[in-house]
Formats: structure tokens, sequence, C-alpha cells
């Protein structure tokens, strides 16, 4: 069951490559009429039907949320995962009918703030594409920060560049551009909120400097996605509804109960929104967490899991489904 | 301290130092002790970033405590009003990473706060401790007009004269507690006036 997420019958109106690992595919509802409304920031989940294999893959919405004739989304493409960027890249033509969830914004704008400052890292810019145009339409402050291995593969930064001029800074790993963060957040107006998306690893190092700095937590906005990680198989005894499966190697835990015709709440399936959490009833074994919705505490009780991004290894597992 | 009657009744914590290199301290009289006892828990050269902005009151007492804390600035005003300015002024050039901390009376962390919410900054950012006077800023709800200092319930609306109940119900806008009519039907009734918030 997927909590608040009613589908949308779509079909693939246009699939763009755009640079050698960015691809982007545009929807439209298959009815003709105007998808429903979202703000900058939301994602959306897709459902990719593979043979006899389902993928639910959260991706943020990139298009303006002013113009709702047609959603926009843009895949990395990921060679050593799990194999829903590639399906995106390979099998995804346009005239596809697809079927999409409700926008769902778990990523959003706090609109009290005198000064947006955002920072991305990689495809990590695809939320701050909605929001910038969502700002840019309503006069709103803002300046964002987007670090890229290289100019061929800083998506949309030419875009961004000629939209925002130099509200836009750019920084090239390649030509060893770094951001200096701590000058950054120590020079921005009172009532700046500051939204980081991008790899984990950054995610969590301007989280860190700016509780650093003295930036109280609710000014700091931030998401990351993660991944499902393939592991060792495990089994697991789901008590509630007396099932035991076996979480295979490329699956996830929340993906193995579906299959067994359980269904937990979710929403985004990354391990942030907080609505698969499942209590723990016993365990002999070692917790992979992997997700950013529970606090280290609950990681280390062993109490609690989330079963779309995290894992087990261990003798046995008892969870509350 | 202040017990929750109604959800706009705003509650008070204790000081506690915040990370950060940037310190605001706003008080008013027994305000004072709160920022020293805080002193206390603060890492060494918490107070080199720190500016204290102090409203000593009638009795002139607590200067030469925090002159000892040798905070960066400290600023000594007669009234919040002449306060006020130069507040706005901190405010207006501050940057993100300032932390803020109001010590005293109900009245000036009202009054601080709604300027600081104006600068863009939460309530729920800022740090207060209630120390000394429980005297009220009050607004009567029917002529508009302030009344700073009210400790009687019921109390005189020092602008158009009705007799009202101090409500708990706060406004941060305002900064100030609703007062009612509280005679509405019988002007001649008159309860009692007792010290309620002395």
């Amino acid at each position: 069951m997927s909590t608040g997420t009613t589908k949308l019958d779509v079909v693939v109106s246009d699939v763009v490559p755009v640079n050698e690992l960015v691809t982007r595919f545009h929807f439209r509802r298959r009815d003709g009429g105007l998808l429903p409304t979202f703000s900058g920031g939301a994602h959306v989940v897709v459902e990719m039907r593979d043979r006899d294999r389902t993928r639910l893959n959260p991706y943020s919405l990139m298009g303006s949320p002013l113009d709702t004739r047609e959603y926009t989304i843009s895949v990395r493409r990921d060679d050593v995962g799990r194999g829903g960027s590639l399906f995106m890249h390979r099998q995804v033509k346009p005239g596809l009918e697809m079927v999409i969830s409700y926008p769902v914004n778990l990523f959003s704008l706090d609109l009290r703030a005198k000064k947006h400052l955002m920072l991305a890292g990689g495809i990590g810019i695809t939320p701050f594409m909605a929001q910038t145009s969502q700002l840019a339409a309503a006069g709103g402050n803002f300046e964002l920060h987007y670090t890229c291995r290289t100019a061929s593969l800083g998506t949309y930064a030419d875009v961004l560049q000629q939209r925002y001029g130099s509200r836009v800074h750019l920084y090239h790993d390649d030509r060893e551009e770094r951001i200096d963060l701590d000058r950054l957040l120590s020079s921005q107006p009172l009532g700046t909120h500051l939204y980081v998306c991008g790899p984990a690893g950054m995610i969590n190092w301007v989280r860190d400097r700016a509780a650093s700095l003295g930036w109280p937590s609710e000014t700091v906005h931030f998401e990351h996605f993660a991944a499902p990680q393939p592991g060792a198989p495990f089994d697991v005894a789901l008590a509630l509804s007396h099932k035991t499966i076996r979480v295979g190697e490329q699956q996830s835990l929340l993906e193995a109960m579906e299959a067994a015709g359980v269904d937990p709440p979710y929403l985004c399936r990354g391990g942030v929104c907080g609505q698969c959490e499942t209590n723990v009833i016993s365990s002999d074994g070692k917790f992979i967490h992997n997700d950013h919705w529970l606090s280290e505490e609950d990681h280390r009780s062993g109490c609690k899991i989330m079963p779309c991004v995290s894992r087990f290894e261990g003798k046995s597992l008892v969870l509350e489904r | 301290m202040a017990a929750k009657t109604i959800i706009s009744r705003p509650i008070y914590g204790t000081l506690s130092p915040q990370p950060g290199k940037h310190h605001l301290f706003i008080a008013d009289a027994e305000g004072a002790l709160a920022i020293i006892d805080m002193a206390g828990k603060a890492p060494p050269g918490f107070f080199d970033g720190a500016e204290i902005d102090f409203i000593p009151g009638p009795e002139g007492k607590h200067i030469a405590a925090l002159e000892a804390l040798k905070p960066a600035q400290l600023h000594l005003s007669p009234s919040f009003a002449s306060l006020l300015p130069r507040l706005k002024q901190t405010l207006t050039n501050a940057h993100m990473g300032l932390r803020i901390y109001l010590a005293g009376t109900e009245g000036l962390i009202g009054q601080a706060m709604q300027v600081a919410l104006e600068a863009g900054v939460d309530h729920t950012f800022m740090q207060t401790e209630h120390r000394g006077s429980l005297a009220r800023r009050m607004q009567c709800v029917h002529c508009k007009g302030i009344t700073e200092n009210v400790t009687t319930q019921p109390a005189l609306c020092s602008h158009c004269g009705l007799l009202l109940l101090v409500r708990d119900h706060y406004s941060r806008r305002l900064a100030a507690f609703q007062g009612v009519c509280i005679n509405a039907e019988d002007r001649s009734e008159i309860p009692p006036m007792e010290e309620a918030f002395p």
C-alpha cells in the first residue's frame, strides 16, 4: 500500500539525452489533461515494469511548477546499480505508457525565508531546477552553488546560468574548484534557509559545518534518496502476517515484503520520508542501516528498521509486519 | 515559571550556550543573572564573540558582573525603546550563525523576539529565560492600545479606560497578552482588583 500515492497513468512524450550520463524523460497524462499541481522539491515514484520484475524508483520533478502539462525527470545512468536507471535509459522510449505516483514533496522551500541558499552536487541539481523556477516566478531571493565533476557533466549548468546569471555559482572538480563553505555559510543574511541535495558525503559535510557555525537545524533542509544497496540474501520472519521471506541479493527488504503480498506503507522508497518505519520484534545479527530517517540512537537500539533501504546480516530477524 | 494554560501562552526555558561564533544577549534587570548562570557552562572564549544589550532598570544592579564576563560589547540602555534602533541595526547587519538569547521580564523577551521575528529569525531558534517580574504587556482588544507593566487582574486599559480581564492568550506579532472587557454586560459591576502578576 502506497500511502498518499494515488497513481497517474502517463505516456512518455519525449526522451532527451542531456549528456553522457543523464537523460531527461517527459511525461504527459494519457487522457491529455493537466497533471496535479506540485511545488519545487517534489518527487514522483516511477513504476518500471521490466518483464516479471517491477521497480519503484523516486525521481525529483525538475520542470517548472507553473507548467503542469507535463512532468520531467532527469535520470543519471548508474552502470553498477540495481538496474532502474539502466531500464530507464534503455527501455523507455517516447510513446511508452507508464504509471507514476502523485507528486510528494519532502524537500519543500520554507517560504518564510528571507533568502534561499541552495547547494547541489551532481544529479542533486534536479529538485533545484523546479525550486529556482518557482522562486524566480515569485521574485524570490535565491543563490545556487552547484558542484559537478566536469563541465560536460554539469547537467543543466548552462541552462541555469542563462536563466539566472550571477545567482548561479559553478564548481568543477576536475579544475580543483572547491566551494569555500565556511565563508559562504558565515556571510548569509539573517533569515536565510539552506537547502542541500547531492551525495551523502556532501550532505553530511554541509549539515555538520552549518551546525558548527550556529545555523539552527530547522533552517537546514536536505534530501538524499539512498538507492537500496544490494547485499547478501537474508531471511526475515514477518510476525503479523505469519510469513517467512527471503530478501534477495538485488532486492530491498521492502520489495521482498511486497513480493510476498505484504504491503507496508511507503512514500519515497529512499530512506527519507519515514513511512515504512518498521519495529523489530527480535534479532540476532547486525543491521545495515542506510536511511536518513531514524536517529543514531534508533540505529544503535536495533528496535527499528527502514525496509526500503536497510538490510540485515545474521541468524534471525523478526519484524512487526 | 509560568504554567502552560493555552497554546499561545509562551513558555520559557533556561539559557544554554549554542554552537556558533556570534552571540547576542538582550536582557533586563534580573535577566542578567540568567546570563551569568549560563556563563558557567559556556566554553572558553564564548564571550569573545558576544554582544550583551542590557537594560539595568531602576535598581541598576548586575552591570559589574556582566562586565566581568568580558563580552566583545556591553551596551547599556535606559529602556527598551531606547535600545530598539540599535537592536534593529544589529539584526539588519547580522549573518546566519548569530545566536539570540533573551532573558528577563516577559515584556522584554516578547518585544525583543518581535524585532528578531521581523528580521527573519524564527521564535524556535531563540533561547529564552524568564527572570524577575511577572508584569505583562497587554493589548486591549477593544481599542488596540497597549498597556505596559500590568500587574493586576483585572487591569485598567490605559487608553480607553475599560476594565479588562488579562488573558493568557498571547500574540507574538504584537508581543502582548490580550485584555478583554470583564464587565461588558453591566459596567457597574466592578470585580475586585488583585495583584496577579507581581
